[in-house]
C-alpha cells in the first residue's frame, strides 16, 4: 500500500466508497429503481478504477484505459435498459415497486 | 366271423343311446322319449332274433374280444360272446322288454315324469343286455352295477314318497353287499388265471386249462379254489336274485311303478343272478377227474335255493298287497331256479327262468291293469268280482296263475317246474330240497288261487269314493273313476297281456321230455329223450300237488268269497299267530333293523362325532394358527414398518420446510447470499494464496 502514489490511493478509496454505497443501496432499498441506481453506482465505481489505473499507470498517452471505461459505460447503459425492461412489466403486473412485495416465487 | 357276432354290441348299445338322448329331452317331449325307447328295443329285438338264428346254425361259443387298455405289460381285454345261453336270454329280454315298454305308454300316461321313466327304462334294458352279451367278467360286472343303479332309480321313481325312497336305498345297499362278494371273487379269479374273459380260444377263465389249474388248488376246509370263487360270485347272484338272506329288498321294491316291477323284479334283473350262475357254471362245476359228487359251490346253491323257495312260498300265503304276493312269489321262484341250476345244470335252471319271465311279467302287468282299473287300489281285500268288469285281464291273469301254479300239461310252468323237481329228486346229496320244493309248489298253487279268488271272484268291495290307504301315489285315475267303478284297461295295456299269455302256454312245448329241444340247444349236444318210469312218477306227483293246491285254495277262499273289506282271512282267523309270523316275513326285516341297521346307524353317529369334533377341531386349530400369524403380521406392518416410514418422511418434510425458508422470494435476500458467498470465496482464495 505504501508504494502507491497518493493520488491513486485517493481515487481507489473514492471508488471503493462508491462501490460500497452502491452495494448497500442494491441490497437494502425497497424500491426497484433505487436498486438499479445502486447497480449503476457500482458500475461507475468500477469505471473510476479503470480511469485511475490508466492515469497513474505505465502508458497514460495510449487510449486503452479510456476505451475500457467507454465500453463499460455502454454496457452499463445496455444493462440499465434491460433492468428497466424487467422492472416496467413487473410494475404493471404487481402495481407496486416495492421489491419485498414481489415474492410470489417464495418456496 | 359273421356280421352279427362282430356287431353284437349294438344290441345293448341302442337302448343306451336312446336313454342318452332321452336324458337330454325336455319333460314335455313324451312321444320322442317313448318312441326312442320302443324303437331301439324293437331294433334290438330284431338283432336278437338274427343272433338267435345264427346261434342255431353255429354251435359253440363265438366270441369277439378286444383290448381295452394296457395294464402294465398285460392288456385288459373285453369282449362279447354269442352262444346258445346268450341267444335265448337276448330274445327273452328284448321281447319281454318290448312288450313292457309298450304297456308302459298306457300305464304311465298320466304321470308327469313320463320322459324320465322311459329314459331309465331304456338305460336298464341296455345294461341288462350288456350283462347278457358280456364275455368278460369285468364288463359283466360294470353292466351289473348299471342294472343295480337303474333299479334304484326306477324303484325310487316317485321319490317324493318316503317309502319309495327308502325302498330304493334298501335295494341298492342290499345288492351292494352281495356285490362285495362278487368283486372279491372277480379279483381272485383274475389272480388265479390272469384273465377275466370267459372264452378266448383256450386262454379264457372258463376254459379247460384255467379250470384245471384252479381245481387242483385248495383253500379253507379243503374247498377247491374254483368252488370258492364260484361261491363268492354266487354272493352277488344271491343279492341280485333275492335269495335268503339278501331277499329283503324285493318285496319293498314294489313301491316302484308296476311296469318296473314286471320288467326288473320279475323277468329280467332278478334273473341276472341266475343267468350269472349259468354263465359261470363251468367254474362252479369244475371237479378234479376222480371226484363225482357235486362241488361244494353247487351244493350251497341248491340248499339256498331250496330254503328260498320254501320261504317265499310260505310268506306269500299271508300277504294282502297284490304286488307283494307276486314279489314273494318271485323270491320263491328264484329259489326254484337255483335248485334247478345246482341240481340239474344250466339248462334246467334257464328253462324255468325263461318261462317264469313270461308268466311273471304277465302276472305283474295284469296286476298293474287291475290297479289301474281300480283307481290305484292295491289291497286285495278291497277288490273282488273283477272278472265281470275286466274280462281280458281276468283271462290272461288266470293263464299266468295256472302257469305259475304248474297246472299240468297245458302251461309252460308245469314243464319247467317238473324239470326242476326231477333234477332235485335225482340229486345225490339229499332228498330234502325235493321235499321242500314240492311243499313250495303246493303253497304256490294255494296262494295264487287265494289271490285270484280275492281279486276276481266274489263281490266288489271297492270303496265308492276313491282309493283308501295303500294307493300308489301320483295316481291319476281318480279323475276318470268318479263312480268307483272298475273298468277294463286300454288296448295298449291288454294286448301285451294277451301276447304274454300265449307265450306262457306255448313255451312249454320246447322243453317237454318228449322233445327236449331247449336242453339240447343249451348244452350243445342232442339230449336223448328219457322215458324212465321215475320221470312219469315225478310228473304225476307235481300234477297232483298243483291240483291239490288249487283245490285247497278254492275250498277255503273260493266257495265263500269275502264280502266285506275288513273281514279277516279264513286261515288267519284260525291260526292268528302263524298268520302274523308269515305276514311279517318271519320277522327277518325286523331282525335286520334291530341288528345291522342299528349297528350301522350307530357307526354313522360315531363317524359324525369324529368328523365334527376331531377332524373339524384340527381344522379349526390350524385355521386359528393361520389367523394368529396373520394378526402378528398386520401388527408388525401397522406399527413397526409404518413407524419407520413415518419417521423417514417426517424428517424429510422438516428438512424441506427448513430449507424452504431460504426461498423467500425476495430478490434482495438472494443478492445478499451471493454477496456473502463471494466474500467467503475471496477470503478462502486469499487465505490459500497466503499459505
Amino acid at each position: 500500500m505504501n508504494s502507491l502514489p497518493p493520488g491513486l490511493q485517493a481515487c481507489l478509496l473514492l471508488s471503493a466508497l462508491l462501490f460500497a454505497i452502491g452495494l448497500a443501496g442494491a441490497l437494502t432499498r425497497r424500491n426497484a429503481i433505487l436498486v438499479l441506481i445502486g447497480i449503476e453506482l457500482m458500475l461507475n465505481a468500477a469505471n473510476i478504477n479503470f480511469i485511475a489505473f490508466w492515469h497513474y499507470g505505465p502508458a497514460p498517452s495510449q487510449i486503452t484505459g479510456i476505451m475500457f471505461a467507454i465500453f463499460s459505460i455502454s454496457v452499463a447503459a445496455a444493462e440499465a435498459a434491460v433492468g428497466l425492461a424487467i422492472i416496467l412489466p413487473a410494475y404493471r403486473h404487481s402495481r407496486t415497486t416495492d421489491l419485498d412485495k414481489m415474492n410470489s416465487l417464495k418456496g | 366271423m359273421t356280421w352279427i357276432v362282430r356287431n353284437l354290441w349294438l344290441i345293448p348299445a341302442l337302448p343306451v343311446f336312446a336313454a342318452g338322448i332321452s336324458a337330454l329331452l325336455p319333460q314335455r317331449s313324451r312321444r320322442p322319449a317313448a318312441g326312442l325307447a320302443i324303437g331301439s328295443m324293437g331294433v334290438s329285438f330284431l338283432l336278437a332274433l338274427f343272433a338267435f338264428a345264427n346261434a342255431l346254425r353255429t354251435p359253440g361259443h363265438q366270441t369277439f374280444n378286444f383290448s381295452w387298455f394296457q395294464f402294465g405289460d398285460q392288456p385288459l381285454q373285453l369282449g362279447w360272446i354269442l352262444d346258445p345261453l346268450t341267444a335265448v336270454m337276448l330274445v327273452m329280454v328284448t321281447f319281454v322288454g318290448l312288450l313292457i315298454f309298450i304297456y308302459s305308454t298306457g300305464y304311465m300316461e298320466h304321470d308327469e315324469n313320463f320322459t324320465r321313466f322311459f329314459c331309465f327304462l331304456a338305460l336298464f334294458a341296455g345294461a341288462m343286455l350288456g350283462v347278457v352279451v358280456a364275455n368278460s367278467l369285468l364288463l359283466l360286472f360294470m353292466c351289473w352295477e348299471i342294472v343295480g343303479l337303474t333299479s334304484y332309480l326306477l324303484i325310487g321313481f316317485w321319490f317324493q314318497n318316503p317309502r319309495a325312497a327308502a325302498a330304493a336305498k334298501k335295494a341298492f345297499i342290499t345288492t351292494r353287499i352281495g356285490d362285495l362278494g362278487f368283486l372279491i371273487g372277480m379279483v381272485w379269479l383274475y389272480a388265479q388265471t390272469h384273465t377275466l374273459l370267459f372264452y378266448a380260444n383256450g386262454s379264457g377263465a372258463l376254459e379247460q386249462s384255467a379250470l384245471a389249474h384252479m381245481v387242483t388248488q385248495t383253500t379253507l376246509y379243503g374247498l377247491t379254489v374254483s368252488s370258492a370263487i364260484g361261491l363268492l360270485i354266487f354272493c352277488g347272484a344271491a343279492g341280485k336274485s333275492g335269495q335268503v338272506p339278501l331277499h329283503v329288498w324285493l318285496p319293498d321294491a314294489m313301491e316302484g311303478p308296476t311296469p318296473v316291477s314286471a320288467l326288473i323284479h320279475a323277468a329280467t334283473m332278478v334273473a341276472a343272478g341266475v343267468f350269472l350262475i349259468a354263465r359261470i357254471y363251468p367254474l362252479m362245476n369244475a371237479n378234479s377227474a376222480a371226484v363225482i359228487t357235486p362241488t361244494i359251490a353247487l351244493q350251497v346253491v341248491t340248499w339256498i335255493g331250496a330254503i328260498t323257495a320254501l320261504f317265499g312260498a310260505t310268506v306269500a300265503v299271508a300277504q294282502w298287497d297284490i304286488k307283494r304276493i307276486l314279489a314273494y312269489s318271485t323270491v320263491s321262484q328264484l329259489g326254484y331256479m337255483m335248485i334247478g341250476l345246482g341240481a340239474g345244470g344250466p339248462a334246467v335252471g334257464m328253462f324255468h327262468l325263461i318261462t317264469h319271465a313270461f308268466f311273471k311279467a304277465l302276472l305283474f302287468l295284469g296286476a298293474g291293469s287291475v290297479i289301474h282299473g281300480c283307481g290305484g287300489e292295491q289291497d286285495i281285500r278291497r277288490m273282488g268280482g273283477l272278472r265281470r268288469y275286466m274280462p281280458v285281464t281276468f283271462a290272461t291273469y288266470t293263464a299266468g296263475m295256472l302257469a305259475l301254479s304248474g297246472f299240468p300239461l297245458v302251461f309252460s310252468g308245469f314243464w319247467s317246474k317238473d324239470a326242476i323237481l326231477h333234477a332235485a329228486h335225482n340229486w345225490s346229496i339229499s332228498q330234502a330240497p325235493f321235499y321242500m320244493a314240492t311243499l313250495g309248489a303246493l303253497l304256490t298253487a294255494f296262494y295264487m288261487t287265494r289271490q285270484v279268488c280275492y281279486v276276481f271272484f266274489g263281490t266288489l268291495r271297492l270303496p265308492s269314493h276313491g282309493p283308501v290307504g295303500h294307493a300308489e301315489p301320483h295316481s291319476e285315475d281318480t279323475q276318470h273313476h268318479g263312480a268307483g267303478h272298475p273298468h277294463e284297461s286300454p288296448a295298449v295295456m291288454t294286448a301285451p297281456l294277451a301276447i304274454l299269455a300265449l307265450c306262457a302256454i306255448l313255451l312249454g312245448l320246447i322243453g317237454t321230455p318228449a322233445w327236449p329241444w331247449f336242453q339240447s340247444f343249451l348244452e350243445g349236444h342232442p339230449v336223448v329223450a328219457e322215458h324212465e318210469p321215475e320221470l312219469l312218477a315225478v310228473m304225476v306227483t307235481s300234477s297232483i300237488i298243483a291240483l291239490l293246491g288249487i283245490l285247497l285254495g278254492y275250498l277255503i277262499y273260493g266257495r265263500q268269497p269275502a264280502t266285506r273289506a275288513d273281514a279277516a282271512d279264513p286261515l288267519g282267523s284260525r291260526e292268528p299267530h302263524t298268520f302274523r309270523l308269515l305276514h311279517n316275513a318271519w320277522y327277518i326285516d325286523a331282525f335286520y333293523a334291530a341288528t345291522f341297521v342299528r349297528l350301522t346307524r350307530w357307526l354313522g353317529y360315531l363317524a359324525d362325532f369324529v368328523d365334527r369334533f376331531i377332524f373339524n377341531g384340527l381344522v379349526q386349530i390350524v385355521s386359528f394358527g393361520v389367523l394368529a400369524i396373520a394378526w402378528l403380521d398386520s401388527f408388525f406392518d401397522k406399527y413397526i414398518v409404518n413407524f419407520g416410514f413415518d419417521t423417514g418422511w417426517r424428517s424429510i418434510s422438516l428438512t424441506g420446510r427448513a430449507l424452504a425458508v431460504l426461498q423467500g422470494g425476495r430478490v434482495q435476500a438472494y443478492l445478499r447470499y451471493i454477496g456473502l458467498a463471494l466474500v467467503a470465496l475471496v477470503i478462502f482464495l486469499l487465505w490459500g494464496v497466503a499459505r
